[in-house]
């Protein structure tokens, strides 16, 4: 094996991205708008200076200017992943190409996504205050690298403790170290909530609500789609599992 | 590069790990990429702007939310 399978890797996490990304945006775009469309009535009937015209109208927005962040964000995290999926097979335990690519899209989904937003969840529009925006994004930046060192370091911890206490109880002190680390985390840093007065609450919820499903779906279909298409790489032919000679 | 051992198990068996001085050099220059194709989404316009008006902001305005970064 040489870096051509990295190339050829990294080439098809993106691709997976790409596709991920456009179930993504049909989810987002079926699902997410409408919480998005009551958000931003909300926000016009309770501000006086928001008025004026718009650089980049509603439809445009819900539809190409949707499909661009999700297609792009699908790709760049592809990509990312990919690149952990090369550094993790055959690193993390006795896994084949399919499941390692699995658990690595498993594990961006919790570390990048879903762990930062019990902390920071996703706002719609109308939420937020933009005088805070430098402070929220750094607090949610951060979150993010501290839940994703923490998840490598737990990675670690279950190694380095399986050959002594089995995989099942490495795993286990490994992930309840993680979620204590994590609890402390969110303990010490500064909440960041300021939803308005009179936000309706079942608008808000069904927002989040959508965020992770369109997360959701992401990972999913990244998982799967780039587990197929590398275990094609990796395992050529009919001798799956059986890993020798991808042509050098 | 394929060493075959004397008792290959078909199913179970692990896959040889890359090797990291292989990796290493598409993660620096690919995953900088990446990285800066996420702060386009993620934030730029937003907490800080590289690129002057509200164009990309704007643009990206209902992903940016979706997907749960801070917006404004």
């Amino acid at each position: 094996m040489n870096s051509v399978s990295v190339r050829i890797l990294l080439v098809r996490g993106m691709l997976a991205g790409l596709a991920a990304g456009v179930l993504a945006f049909l989810f987002g775009y079926f699902v997410g708008e409408g919480s998005v469309d009551a958000a931003i009535a909300f926000e016009e009937a309770n501000s006086h200076e928001h008025g004026g015209e718009e650089l980049v109208s509603r439809s445009v927005q819900s539809t190409a200017g949707l499909a661009t962040g999700v297609l792009v964000f699908g790709v760049a995290i592809g990509g990312i992943a990919a690149l952990a999926f090369c550094f993790a097979l055959g690193r993390i335990g006795r896994f084949g190409a399919r499941a390692t690519a699995a658990l690595t899209a498993l594990a961006g989904f919790l570390l990048v996504y879903l762990v930062p937003i019990l902390k920071y969840p996703a706002n719609p529009p109308a939420v937020g205050n933009p005088d805070t925006i430098g402070k929220r994004t750094m607090l949610f930046v951060l979150m993010i690298v501290l839940s994703v060192l923490l998840g490598i370091g737990a990675v670690l911890l279950g190694r380095r403790l399986a050959p002594a206490w089995g995989n099942w109880n490495a795993s286990i002190a490994a992930g309840a170290a993680f979620v204590a680390a994590v609890a402390i985390a969110m303990v010490v840093l500064p909440h960041g909530d300021n939803t308005p007065k009179g936000f309706p609450a079942t608008d808000l919820w069904e927002f989040r609500l959508a965020s992770i499903g369109i997360q959701a779906v992401l990972w999913a279909a990244f998982g799967l789609l780039f587990g197929y298409l590398a275990e094609r790489v990796l395992e050529p032919r009919s001798a799956r599992g059986r890993v020798s000679t991808l042509a050098a | 590069m394929a060493q075959s051992t004397a008792a290959p198990t078909p199913t179970t068996q692990t896959l040889t790990p890359l090797p990291l001085r292989e990796i290493a050099p598409w993660a620096v220059f690919v995953g900088v990429l990446m990285l800066v194709l996420l702060y386009f989404v993620g934030a730029e316009q937003g907490a800080t702007a590289l690129v002057s008006g509200e164009g990309v902001h704007e643009w990206v305005h209902d992903a940016r939310h979706l997907l749960g970064f801070p917006c404004h």
